[in-house]
């Protein structure tokens, strides 16, 4: 299978009247169509809704209209509000449930001309690593169908990776984003927390929570960045500063620039097979003119605990609107108020959903706020000035992704803990609200399989344009190409 | 054990529902009532994926009341989520202030000059109403849900329920002339629940206290208050504990029963919102504010008061309502006497209002047309009767001149002396056993031969005048 044309390229030609916003469509529905019950990796196919709306951006872009994303068929992350198209967040609570609004970046996308064409799957919530939370099933991983594509936005990059869409959209609130893009070959970028609104985005971790790009290449997730970052009255929690041009300067070189290489990033935790990869990365910035530089981020093992407090603690609030009253599912039959609640939530959420819940009500539970939730905030802090401190001497910081490459469904379901530790690398982005972006180096034999490796380059806050400059050098220079896996279009 | 044996304590906690454009997180509509769940939008219905956005106006208001109370205003402030299940609250918890509420550490005096100490006044947003009307459902109304709230906590400072409904009432006086809230209880933009123990003497340290809920107007305040009061120191008398709790005021029955104690209370969890970020109040605005605060309606009494023929009484009559006060101090300088101006509105005005409904604003009758008419009847032009005719007809008609009224109504006064004593001399002529009586010293005599002459000139005579001319004609 051929991957999808370049986004500009998409768009322009969608412009020009080269080829139809329908004709990408369709090609897109039919992809998923061929391929995407296997994977797992959708929840909903907007057939009609997507043909109807890409007639409607033909006729817009032939009256002259300028849609940078004119006609690329896009999937969602299920957590994102969509009207009238149901949003499900892989749950069993939200299983009938239809917004009637668009969430702030879905209007952005319908403006600019994109055609979402399907609702992708996910961990319940976006509370997983693996894609295996999901009410709706697992996801698998492209390369390697008896591995997971990582998570919580597993539907997105197996869509993404298997050129059944150019673009998706995640949400990564401890790595959800770039975990599955290194976990499946995909380019995922985590922006700095206020650059892209959470308006529509259900809710997970609050002060955790971005939407980002899951692309096939550095350029395409830049010019969705584009379109969805910026200001939102609906938002407070959103940036108002204008958003810099992101695309202008992605072929610059690398000359002068300092990558700093954290030394806690490269424990004995960290498969070799992974560290070999981002060292290859690394060296190819020193031969180019860049300077490496040790850094240290001396409270990354602080981040997992810290995380999972924070996390979880805004969770246990956060799905407290899931009641059974006022919509999603309701229990049959029970005797009281007390029982209705009980009963909608235990047979609404899945086992990962009510172990969070718990843990965040116990970390807010009076009498235990300073010993957990108020404890994690000032750990926070320190997370925070890690990076401070570490960007005072680097440009951006260069680090593997995950510890390991894809694993296999199953492997680590049985342990939480072990789970959670699959975040390690990627929570402290998020706690110290910086962006992260992920990139294919290359394969890695792993486990008797040949799976790829993504890097990941975090940057100080609203360091976007530079993070997507250095990562498509690294794109640009690397050695092997990363195609459609063979195995996606079994 | 007598009453006078123990002192009782007393706090009280106020809920006024802002007057704002919009919801205090959302761009719902504010405004009561309305067909059930029609006052909503994707926040007030806790749909998944919406946020809050803290309401300026809001902030604005509660600044005005700290203002008005000489109280601290917060220069960072900032909300946490009030965690606990209940259908009217669709998000599953409510957003409020913990740490850093808007305004902090207030006064309110009582006439007395006692003062009041207020806590603090925090922004909040309201539930929607769940009701339990019978069959085998209830049923939710999300239109109030997310209506801004202040809450304005005062410290126990009152010692009696009289002192409580004082506060209560000058609050909701400040409150309704810095116009921040309408303050109507009947339709809950006025909530308050009371806070009572009782103690030996002063020296002692506060008694466990009783939180009662329910009160649906003042009188209710006073008689819980007083109920608490006593079954408090009951339990002191039978020797049983007082619990903490917190009660709900039956009005019909006129006493107060349990509705949690504190061990059945729920753990709100409470933690600051991520969705909102801290809010600067700065001095800029704080001074934009200021320059559009009332006077405060204690300051107004005691200037009234000292206006020519004005009461301590009628100052405090006046100054209830802002409008009415300002009218008033409008028509007085129209008029040029404030008492007459005084006695036509408590009496006339307030009855005419009080008959259609309306505030002054909406009457139609001008401070202008007013005054003018308060000015003709004091020159005599026309008499008290025949000015009630012509405000009644000033009613709903702003352009209404009421000189020209009196014309077209036909209640012009006779004041011309010499036209007068013509008919009162025929009176007289015509009476001459009634003059007898009056020269006898029978002063109702007086009365007839006035009746007389209104009878002659239909009413329009001016009864003063005519007085005066049957005493200088009769001497």
């Amino acid at each position: 299978m051929q991957a999808f044309p370049a986004v500009a390229t998409i768009a322009q030609d969608v412009r020009n009247g080269g080829r139809s916003a329908r004709s990408f469509t369709d090609d897109a529905l039919a992809r998923i169509d061929a391929h995407g019950e296997a994977l797992g990796a959708f929840l909903h196919v907007d057939v009609d809704g997507a043909r109807a709306h890409a007639d409607e951006v033909d006729r817009r872009a032939a009256g002259g209209d300028d849609l940078p994303l004119a006609g690329v068929p896009i999937a969602l992350k299920d957590n994102l509000c969509t009207n009238g198209v149901p949003t499900t967040c892989g749950s069993r609570i939200l299983s009938r449930f239809i917004p009637p609004y668009d969430a702030t970046v879905v209007a952005r996308l319908r403006a600019a001309g994109a055609v979402i064409v399907a609702k992708t799957n996910l961990d319940e919530f976006a509370m997983g690593s693996s894609n295996e939370n999901s009410a709706f099933g697992p996801v698998r991983n492209p390369w390697d169908l008896a591995r997971a594509p990582g998570g919580s936005s597993g539907g997105s990059a197996a869509a993404v990776a298997a050129g059944l869409v150019p673009v998706a959209l995640g949400s990564d609130t401890g790595g959800s984003i770039r975990q599955p893009a290194a976990l499946t070959g995909t380019v995922g970028l985590k922006p700095t927390y206020g650059r892209v609104s959470r308006y529509g985005l259900v809710a997970f971790g609050s002060s955790l929570d971005q939407i980002g790009p899951l692309s096939r290449n550095v350029e395409d997730a830049a010019r969705v960045l584009a379109v969805i970052a910026g200001g939102d009255p609906r938002d407070a929690t959103c940036s108002n500063d204008p958003v810099p041009d992101v695309v202008a300067g992605l072929e610059d070189g690398v000359d002068g620039l300092r990558v700093g290489l954290p030394r806690e990033y490269f424990d004995d935790a960290i498969g070799d097979g992974v560290k070999t990869l981002v060292r290859r990365a690394a060296n190819r910035l020193a031969t180019a003119g860049a300077t490496l530089i040790d850094v240290s981020l001396p409270h990354t093992s602080y981040g997992i605990p810290a995380y999972y407090i924070v996390a979880t603690s805004e969770a246990s609030s956060n799905l407290s609107r899931y009641d059974g009253i006022h919509y999603g599912h309701r229990t049959k039959d029970a005797a009281d108020l007390a029982e209705t609640y009980e009963r909608s939530r235990t047979e609404g959420f899945g086992a990962e959903v009510r172990r969070r819940i718990m843990l965040g009500t116990f970390a807010l539970a009076s009498g235990y706020y300073d010993a957990y939730y108020d404890r994690a905030m000032r750990v926070r802090t320190l997370i925070r000035r890690d990076f401070e401190e570490a960007f005072e001497q680097v440009d951006v910081i260069l680090s593997p992704t995950s510890p390991t490459p894809a694993f296999k469904l199953g492997e680590k379901t049985s342990d939480p803990l072990e789970m959670y530790l699959a975040d390690v690398l990627t929570v402290t982005a998020n706690l110290a609200g910086v962006p992260g972006l992920v990139v294919p180096e290359g394969l890695c034999d792993h486990d008797g399989a040949r799976l790829p490796v993504g890097v990941q380059l975090m940057g100080p806050l609203w360091s976007e344009a530079r993070l997507l400059q250095v990562g498509r050098w690294l794109e640009r220079t690397r050695e092997e190409a990363i195609s459609i896996p063979e195995g996606a279009a079994s | 054990m007598t009453t006078s044996d123990w002192e009782l304590v007393i706090g009280i906690e106020v809920h006024v529902q802002l007057r704002t454009e919009s919801k205090m997180f959302s761009p719902a509509p504010n405004a009561f009532g309305g067909e059930p769940n029609t006052r909503t939008d994707p926040y007030t219905l806790g749909l998944p994926g919406t946020l809050p956005v803290a309401n300026r106006a809001a902030f604005g208001l509660a600044i005005r009341v700290g203002l008005a109370i000489d109280a601290e205003l917060a220069r960072y402030t900032t909300f946490d989520r009030k965690n606990y299940f209940y259908p009217d609250l669709p998000k599953g918890y409510q957003i409020s202030q913990l740490d850093h509420p808007v305004v902090e550490h207030g006064k309110l005096p009582l006439a007395s000059g006692k003062i009041i100490r207020i806590n603090r006044a925090h922004l909040e947003e309201d539930a929607g109403k769940a009701m339990h009307e019978g069959g085998p459902h209830s049923v939710i109304d999300l239109n109030r849900a997310g209506i801004p709230l202040l809450e304005i906590v005062s410290e126990p400072d009152m010692r009696s329920s009289a002192e409580a409904v004082e506060y209560l009432t000058r609050l909701k006086l400040l409150l309704r002339y810095l116009e921040v809230s309408d303050c109507d209880m009947e339709k809950g933009s006025l909530r308050c629940d009371v806070n009572v123990s009782i103690r030996r003497s002063r020296t002692e340290p506060l008694g466990t206290r009783c939180e009662v809920k329910n009160l649906n107007s003042f009188k209710a305040v006073e008689k819980a208050i007083e109920f608490e009061f006593q079954r408090h120191q009951r339990c002191h008398a039978a020797g049983e504990p007082i619990v903490q709790a917190t009660l709900l005021w039956d009005d019909d029955k006129e006493e107060t029963r349990l509705m949690r104690t504190k061990e059945e209370s729920a753990d709100y969890r409470y933690f600051p919102d991520p969705d909102l970020p801290p809010h600067h109040v700065t001095e800029t605005w704080i001074d934009d504010v200021r320059k559009t605060m009332p006077e405060l309606p204690w300051m107004r009494e005691a200037r009234l008061a000292e206006l020519p023929g004005i009461t301590a009484y009628d100052a405090g009559v006046l100054i209830q309502d802002r409008s009415i006060a300002d009218f008033f101090e409008a028509a007085s300088v129209v008029a040029g006497d404030p008492k007459a101006v005084a006695n036509w509105i408590t009496g006339e005005l307030f009855g005419l209002l009080r008959e259609h409904g309306d505030d002054v604003r909406e009457s139609g009758i001008t401070v202008d047309g007013f005054g003018r008419l308060v000015a003709l009847v004091k020159d005599g032009t026309v008499g008290a009767a025949g000015g009630k005719k012509v405000l009644a007809a000033m009613y709903g008609r702003p352009d209404a001149d009421p000189r020209a009224l009196i014309d077209e109504l036909g209640l012009g006064q006779i004041s011309d002396e010499g036209a007068l004593r013509e008919i009162v001399q025929r009176a007289l002529d015509s009476n001459p056993k009634t003059v007898e009586d009056l020269k006898a010293g029978k002063k109702k005599a007086a009365g007839a031969l006035v009746g007389w002459v209104m009878k002659e000139t239909r009413g329009s005579a001016n009864p003063g005048l005519v007085n005066k001319l049957i005493g200088e004609l009769t001497r």
